[in-house]
């Protein structure tokens, strides 16, 4: 019998194909705008996480400066007293519970190597850098203990200025110049690609610190300390400790505000994370609101097709259908329907999806739950609108309907 | 043919339309009985209340006073999906305008009370293709209306309503829309199907040849039975 009912409702649907494909259209774009952006959206999580994953896992980082808070960084009586050596000296001497603890400061600066030009993220820092920000070396070595006492001019470099400069080849023992000072290239950096903010992660040079602060920077100034947790402390407990020691070392009174701030990048990623699924979640509600629209559609063609074929209703109450068989058929052929439009509006949806993840190079995480969610809203969108048409097809009296024109 | 027992009752039956001053009587206290394997022509003027009559000898319609009733049943009584099922079950309909499924073939279009009953598939098909063979459209099967003559279609109807091997057969003007070659072949098919089968048949009509073919001819005037004649009387 409902076997029956849905050939009848595809016959239907088949007999009327430019009308139910303009009906439709309504549920396949609903379907395929929300499928579409539940998937790009949860795609961009994936990335977003896996960007920040990048950046090191449990890792700290400390800057100088106040801590955001309301009223935003800085104040009126903001005089920045860089982070120094001491600062990293009393860590390393003090802190429990760290696996690395890393200097670094930072500059845009053109790099040379023969013709070749290029600007490039110098880094100065020391051997530990690597470990706190889980990078590894695809060869050479890192620095070693003398290079980063001395400051002696070597240096490691990213994947895209190896490109730039060597090609495919091996850029050990290469001397580059970096703003006017030269220097031995002794390893090359594993490729981390971009992050989502489109910043390119390889195209950095490492240097020691002395030598950065000596040549480049001409200060002797710490941008930042990097901070990673070892294995049984969480950054939660790491946080404090790290803010005690820099107090006392930088020797702020209890009164005074830190003129440090220091920053979890594990909170960092899940408040990233949260805030794109919020989004996500955002798009994907207003997608829905073009299912409600597709749904108004169907409502609008069953009431067409149950006026439409009132007759047949009224012969087929003649010959004993009962109230709820009519129902049951017009129904069945809504949810038919869109259901139909479901499906379709899937497939887009996920070709979309797909196609974004190309252009946009984020993972492709098309959702199980999600797509069986959108078939059976979809389905329920058909039930739901198709219930009051087919409800007045079902209330005919027969008499009325077989004398309709 | 012998006589059966009352297959069909009206005792002071009333339907009524409309309210005070406007309230008009489509029947008006009508009293009838028809027996079981009995051929009735229904004529009369319009608004003379013979197709108010017929809807409720059909259970399609209820009477607004009154006692109909049918098989025994007080059909007059009972509700829609009652009724709906009385019908499925007892009568078949004949309309004017044959009234089958557009774009469903012959075949489909017979077995259609057939669904409303649950039977099975297979069944169905080979009880449709029976009800045709009794109609003479064996090999039209799997023609739709549209391809099938006006006196094609009508015999599809009288499949469709005779599938179900019903008590009674409902006839609302067979014939209206056809010719004259056409008529008397559908009227030599009820005609058979009244001898052969033991069908009742109620019929309405307003041509008076094809009355001819009923054994009884019930005439309606104002929402009374102003005639009840049997064709032996007349001859």
């Amino acid at each position: 019998m409902i076997w029956e009912t849905v050939r009848l409702s595809l016959r239907s649907i088949r007999r009327n194909v430019l009308r139910s494909f303009l009906t439709l259209l309504g549920i396949v774009i609903g379907v395929a705008a929300v499928i579409a952006m539940l998937t790009i959206g949860s795609g961009t999580t994936e990335k977003v996480k896996a960007d920040i994953a990048k950046l090191g896992s449990n890792l700290l980082v400390v800057r100088s400066g106040r801590p955001a808070g309301p009223g935003g960084p800085g104040g009126l009586d903001q005089v920045v007293r860089p982070l120094a050596e001491k600062d990293l000296t009393a860590l390393v001497a003090h802190l429990t519970g760290a696996r690395a603890i890393s200097p670094a400061s930072q500059k845009q600066v053109r790099v040379i190597f023969g013709t070749e030009s290029l600007t490039s993220g110098v880094t100065g820092t020391d051997s530990a850098y690597l470990d706190a920000r889980d990078w590894k070396l695809v060869s050479g070595r890192p620095f070693s203990d003398s290079e980063t006492r001395s400051g002696t001019g070597v240096c490691l470099i990213g994947e895209t200025v190896r490109q730039q400069f060597f090609g495919a080849g091996d850029p050990e023992g290469e001397i580059i110049r970096v703003n006017r000072t030269s220097c031995k290239v002794i390893g090359l950096l594993e490729p981390k690609g971009y992050t989502g903010f489109g910043q390119d992660q390889d195209n950095v040079v490492l240097m020691p610190l002395h030598a950065y602060q000596r040549r480049i920077a001409g200060n002797r100034d710490i941008d930042n300390i990097y901070i990673a947790a070892d294995d049984r402390t969480p950054t939660s407990e790491l946080q404090p400790r790290v803010e005690d020691i820099l107090r006392d070392i930088r020797r702020i009174t209890p009164d005074r505000e830190s003129d440090f701030a220091i920053r979890d990048m594990t909170q960092i990623a899940d408040a990233m994370a949260s805030a794109t699924a919020t989004m996500t979640g955002m798009l994907g509600a207003v997608a829905g609101v073009s299912l409600l629209v597709g749904g108004i559609g169907i409502m609008n063609i069953m009431l067409v097709s149950v006026t439409e074929r009132t007759r047949e209703i009224g012969i087929r109450l003649a010959i004993g259908a009962h109230e709820k068989h009519i129902l049951i058929q017009f129904l069945v052929e809504a949810t038919v329907l869109s259901l139909l439009g479901g499906i379709i509006g899937i497939l887009i949806g996920l070709a979309l999806a797909g196609l974004a993840s190309l252009t946009l190079s984020i993972p492709f995480a098309p959702s199980l739950a999600v797509i069986l969610l959108a078939v059976g809203f979809s389905a329920l969108i058909g039930m739901v609108f198709g219930f009051f048409p087919a409800l007045r097809g079902a209330r005919l009296n027969p008499i009325d309907a077989l004398r309709h024109e | 043919m012998a006589a059966g027992a009352a297959l069909i009752t009206f005792d002071k039956v009333w339907k009524s339309y409309g309210q005070g001053e406007a309230r008009v009587h489509a029947l008006a206290g009508v009293d009838l009985a028809i027996r079981r394997g009995e051929f009735v022509a229904i004529m009369g003027p319009s608004g003379s209340g013979k197709s108010t009559a017929m809807n409720i000898i059909g259970c399609l319609d209820t009477p607004t006073a009154g006692t109909y009733s049918f098989m025994g049943i007080d059909a007059g009584r009972l509700d829609r999906n009652r009724r709906a099922m009385l019908r499925n079950l007892y009568v078949g309909f004949v309309f004017q305008g044959y009234n089958l499924l557009a774009r469903t073939t012959a075949a489909e279009n017979v077995e259609l009370p057939l669904i409303y009953r649950g039977v099975a598939a297979r069944e169905r098909r080979d009880l449709a293709m029976q009800a045709l063979a009794q109609v003479g459209l064996v090999g039209r099967e799997h023609h739709t209306p549209a391809e099938l003559s006006g006196g094609q279609q009508q015999r599809v109807a009288i499949a469709r309503a005779i599938v179900t091997r019903p008590t009674l057969l409902v006839a609302d003007e067979p014939t209206g829309n056809l010719d004259t070659a056409r008529t008397h072949e559908i009227m030599e098919l009820l005609t058979r199907l009244n001898t052969e089968l033991g069908l009742t048949i109620t019929m309405v009509t307003h041509e008076a040849d094809v009355a001819e073919y009923a054994e009884r001819t019930i005439g309606f005037l104002d929402g009374h039975v102003a005639s009840d004649r049997m064709k032996a009387e007349l001859a």
